[in-house]
């Protein structure tokens, strides 16, 4: 293993604009800890809450990949690039903003919050088209085994991103241990535990801890409890 | 205490507004907006910048032409790459450049 990092829930950043509550695993916005900028290609990892009917209004971006997963409620998004969506609990939102995007993304519920987490990672290639992409990954076995639901891939499982970079999520039945393989050798592993406890290599994540490792090949999983858990696999930032 | 000034560089109007109202937001930084090689060597005739960006939109040679430019000017500019094209990253990107 070239190295690892620990990130309790505890230890994120936490901003509270009224409408929103952020905690964030990396620096964002007006946080900055230039020990915690990213784990290779992921630069933010956001656990957004965002209060009913409120939202972020119409605001650029460009030259990063960035996703959306909701965990809670229901968002809606609309860009400069014609897409209007909602997007539920079992879908998942790939956004490459390259030469430039408008959006908004706002709680479609009036009275009730929507959170979700916020994904940045920076791309493999510069000012590419814009592109959006959106899929309902409810319907696949994620019981005891990691679901794909993102690659660098447009035919394959998931949403496609400009970056080599594979997501999964799991959950994992307590006791159950499972295995993770890299898709690719150079990459890293970045897991966040969505809910639940459980070990990865030995490491104890509680719910919404972040763990990163640079393994050989793969990564071991143990679930002490009941656990609901994303996989991020980046490579380094080149 | 003398602002820090900021260049940045992009071919994306609304984008380069964007960052240019978000930098002089901060009290302490002075961001001026450029879209091409000849704007930055114009702009580096009415003020000496610290920083550069380089944003979105810009062909890889005219940003070689802004860096090499710079680092003619004085070699302890530094040039980084701004990605984002918002608030999300540029505080972080602008503290890091600038050492803090």
């Amino acid at each position: 293993m070239k190295n690892s990092v620990f990130h309790p829930a505890a230890s994120r950043f936490f901003a509270d604009h009224g409408w929103l509550q952020s905690a964030q695993t990396f620096s964002f916005h007006g946080n900055y800890d230039p020990q915690r900028i990213q784990f290779g290609a992921l630069r933010v990892l956001n656990d957004d809450t965002v209060n009913g009917g409120q939202g972020f209004g119409r605001h650029p971006h460009d030259n990063m990949e960035i996703i959306s997963i909701p965990l809670q409620g229901t968002l809606e998004h609309q860009d400069s690039i014609g897409n209007v969506a909602v997007i539920n609990p079992g879908e998942i939102q790939a956004m490459s903003a390259g030469t430039g995007v408008y959006h908004t993304e706002f709680n479609k519920n009036k009275n009730e919050p929507v959170t979700f987490l916020q994904i940045w990672l920076y791309p493999n290639e510069l000012n590419v088209q814009p592109r959006y992409d959106q899929i309902d990954y409810s319907k696949g076995d994620k019981r005891n085994k990691f679901l794909q639901i993102l690659s660098p891939n447009t035919d394959d499982e998931g949403v496609a991103i400009h970056q080599n970079a594979w997501f999964h999520l799991a959950e994992i039945d307590a006791g159950v241990e499972t295995e993770y393989s890299l898709k690719d050798k150079d990459n890293g592993i970045y897991t966040f535990l969505i809910s639940g406890k459980l070990e990865v290599n030995g490491q104890l994540l509680e719910a919404r801890d972040g763990y990163g490792i640079w393994p050989d090949t793969g990564a071991s999983f143990k679930a002490v409890e009941d656990s609901f858990v994303l996989v991020m696999e980046v490579p380094e930032r080149k | 205490m003398d602002k820090t000034n900021i260049l940045v560089l992009a071919d994306h109007p609304e984008i380069l507004e964007t960052i240019i109202r978000l930098i002089n937001k901060n009290e302490s930084w002075n961001g001026v907006g450029v879209n091409s090689y000849e704007n930055a060597v114009a702009a580096f005739e009415i003020a000496k910048f610290d920083l550069v960006l380089l944003g979105v939109g810009v062909d890889d040679e005219a940003e070689q032409q802004v860096v090499a430019f710079c680092k003619s000017v004085d070699s302890r500019i530094v040039c980084m790459r701004h990605y984002g094209g918002g608030s999300g990253l540029l505080h972080s990107e602008i503290c890091h450049a600038l050492g803090l």
